[in-house]
């Protein structure tokens, strides 16, 4: 249901509330030099991600060109061009984290799931994502499922963490 | 002012010059890449690094303002060791197909790297192996010779197009349209500001000289030439010659000597456009039709209004391009009377533009030009052909298409359009009216203006150059805080003279010379030379009406001389 919302939201700008709440961002932001960074920050909170019709309207209501937004987009980690997953999951990389063998553990959450780091199950139910650090070095190798931490984590454990998951979200 | 030192040499320069510009000053040139004068100075390429007393590490000179008692170095060992590895890093993932490239020899990469004497394979980059964008009929961009300097970038913001920009972060940056867009389904207009601000061979004009060597070396066709009027004042810089040159008789005998060809002069449909032009105004203000009307002949502002302002679509003029009239008035006019089937007829354009290699491509055209080229393109194929452009003699355009008016001439340059037409339009509402000069409408600032009183009418008007004063004009009006009759808009920054498709300076030129000017003023001579200023009393547009139109605006005028627009509107 979530990925046929995102999926109309590449067309349309989703809901008529989210619609009315970007349109609404952009009006009380536009006055402000260097609003740009805020209103894509609050797009992504209403649409999870920054599809092209949302970049294209934000690049209207601003009066800039839509490839500057697009830049911006683009520079920045935190932003989004695809659709993210009911639960997100975010495998660190950081130093210490890859040193105990991340690379491992990112390997086989896209191995279960099939799909690659950047990417949105077809369900909608999982999106994986690299990040660097969340602050847990003690306990790496690290993931986050949602806002939940798992570490000292082996490639062997990945498969039950998933499978809780996804009954969860029945 | 500051007194500083550079180099040991007192320099006492305004508050607020960059170090760049206060060592011009001291005869020393500091190197650059990222930096172009009017258009990109962010600082970011590293390659103007200089030492300066009272700052930490290396500074960059195009960014860094002169202090009192400032002394700076701009060529010591640590100057030239931060350089050379600038260089040799961009170096590293840049195709190096330097023996055939576009821009060997007037390449700012080739001759830095060459000076500072870099060894390209001191670090091995990564095997870069993008396609090619050849989405558009204008212009080939390749990013594997990108080296991320973003004048292009800087180039098209300034125009107000913002085709493309910065993509990506880190190792990955890239130059791109939004979403990886081809160029041709982005919001470009084609007007190659981009082309003239690269630094290197990332971009360059489609190139149609194939087309046109197949042609001359085809016994069934006739073939044409027509140059557009600035190709005369900005030729000569591809063979070494002073900015500003005229070299209208060498050029007309250097295409006459690349094979079995006629050499026409374009100023002749620049006299016709403004005929029809001038008329179309004056039929507009006694009328009631669409006001203010914009003028027609460039085809990247056409593009531009369809794509951002649509709902200027009934203000632009119906005349087609100065271009484009003549292919029309080739395939028809010149084929019924010379007995050639117009099908054997091969229709060149050299013209300063890049959107004009699109406009040949758009459907109303008919493609009654069957190549455009631009002025790059003829100094390459002069070059092929083993001209020895700089001895040949001076030599006329071909009748019957070979003397134009001082007006038809000034088209080439940002105004030269609007006096042309004022110089017509005041003479046909008022007969007595004697003045042709114009001098209000001339120059480089980007928007002019001016009011006349001719005949109890008030005509206001405005000339802009470059896109982005050209939205400036079009927001105005919309929100009613300016108010005009007649407007004159050229795509490219000074207009055609720094056209797109016009002969690529280095820095050294484009940073320290005014250029637009300067190649302005060898048309502005040549229209003061001229026996002939008003384009309605050229002879040979007094033909072509006698023996064919009738009268500008007749049915047969519109069916060949004018076109339509279609929205195409584009964020």
């Amino acid at each position: 249901m979530e990925q046929e919302a995102n999926c109309k939201a590449c067309e349309t700008l989703g809901t008529p509330e989210q619609e009315a709440k970007l349109r609404a961002v952009i009006e009380e932001s536009k006055a402000t030099p260097g609003c740009l960074m805020h209103i894509l920050q609050e797009a992504q909170g209403i649409y999870g991600y920054l599809p092209r019709k949302v970049q294209e309207t934000i690049a209207e209501g601003l009066g800039i060109s839509l490839s500057e937004v697009y830049g911006v987009v683009t520079f920045y980690s935190q932003f989004s061009l695809t659709p993210k997953g009911k639960n997100r999951i975010s495998v660190c990389l950081g130093t210490a984290c890859y040193v105990k063998g991340s690379d491992k553990i990112l390997e086989e959450v896209e191995k279960q799931l099939g799909i690659k780091c950047g990417e949105c199950t077809e369900d909608g139910l999982f999106s994986i994502d690299s990040c660097r650090c969340v602050g847990a070095c003690g306990l790496a190798p690290v993931m986050m499922v949602g806002d939940e931490v798992y570490g000292k984590l082996k490639p062997d454990m990945i498969k039950g963490i998933l499978d809780a998951h996804r009954e969860e979200s029945k | 002012m500051v007194n500083l030192k550079i180099n040991n040499i007192p320099v006492s320069v305004p508050e607020g010059t960059t170090i760049l510009e206060a060592a011009r000053i001291a005869h020393i040139e500091i190197p650059t890449l990222c930096y172009l004068k009017d258009v990109a100075c962010v600082g970011s390429c590293r390659m103007c690094l200089v030492e300066a007393t009272g700052a930490r590490g290396l500074v960059a000179a195009c960014v860094y303002p002169v202090s009192e008692g400032m002394e700076v170095k701009t060529n010591t060992e640590k100057c030239r060791k931060s350089r050379k590895l600038s260089l040799e890093l961009l170096l590293s993932k840049h195709k190096k197909e330097c023996l055939a490239c576009e821009r060997a020899g007037n390449c700012e990469l080739q001759r830095l790297s060459t000076e500072y004497g870099c060894d390209p394979n001191f670090f091995t980059g990564e095997e870069l192996n993008h396609p090619l964008d050849e989405s558009a009929p204008y212009v080939v961009r390749d990013r594997d010779k990108c080296i991320n300097c973003n004048r292009c970038v800087a180039a098209c913001k300034k125009q107000s197009v913002g085709a493309i920009g910065p993509i990506g972060r880190g190792y990955g940056v890239h130059v791109g349209s939004a979403f990886e867009m081809s160029l041709m389904e982005s919001v470009c207009v084609g007007c190659g500001q981009c082309i003239v601000a690269c630094p290197v061979g990332a971009l360059k004009e489609r190139t149609t000289v194939d087309e046109v060597w197949d042609a001359i070396g085809d016994p069934a066709k006739k073939v044409v030439f027509f140059t557009a009027p600035s190709v005369r004042a900005t030729l000569g810089e591809a063979f070494g010659l002073p900015v500003g040159t005229n070299v209208e008789g060498k050029m007309v005998a250097a295409i006459r000597r690349l094979g079995n060809v006629e050499v026409y002069n374009m100023d002749i449909t620049a006299d016709l456009t403004i005929l029809e032009e001038a008329n179309e105004l004056i039929a507009r203000i006694q009328n009631g039709g669409t006001m203010p009307m914009f003028t027609s002949c460039c085809p990247g502002w056409v593009k531009f209004v369809e794509q951002k302002y649509p709902e200027f679509i009934p203000n632009l003029s119906t005349c087609k391009s100065p271009q484009e009239m003549f292919g029309g008035l080739l395939k028809t006019y010149y084929c019924e009377k010379n007995g050639i089937d117009p099908k054997d007829l091969f229709v060149v354009s050299v013209i300063p533009c890049t959107a004009k290699k699109y406009e040949c491509h758009r459907p109303e055209m008919n493609g009654e030009v069957n190549a455009a080229i631009t002025t790059r393109e003829l100094a390459r194929m002069i070059k092929t052909a083993g001209i020895t452009f700089n001895t040949l003699p001076d030599e006329q355009f071909d009748d019957p298409f070979a003397t134009c008016s001082g007006g038809g001439t000034i088209f080439g340059a940002t105004g030269g359009v609007m006096e042309a037409a004022l110089r017509v339009a005041a003479k046909t509402l008022d007969g007595t009216f004697e003045v042709v000069d114009f001098p209000e409408v001339r120059g480089t600032t980007p928007i002019k203006e001016a009011t006349y009183n001719v005949a109890g009418h008030e005509i206001r008007v405005a000339v802009a150059s470059g896109l982005g004063n050209a939205a400036e004009i079009l927001e105005g009006i919309k929100n009613g805080t300016r108010h005009y009759d007649f407007v004159e808009i050229m795509a490219c920054p000074g207009g055609c003279v720094n056209g797109g498709g016009q002969p690529t300076l280095p820095d050294s030129y484009r940073n320290t010379l005014e250029l637009k000017s300067l190649r302005a003023e060898a048309l502005y001579a040549s229209d003061r030379e001229n026996t002939i200023r008003r384009s309605s009393e050229s002879p040979v547009i007094e033909t072509i009406y006698n023996e064919y139109f009738g009268t500008p605006n007749s049915e047969k005028a519109h069916e060949v001389l004018h076109t339509h627009y279609h929205e195409d509107k584009r964020i």
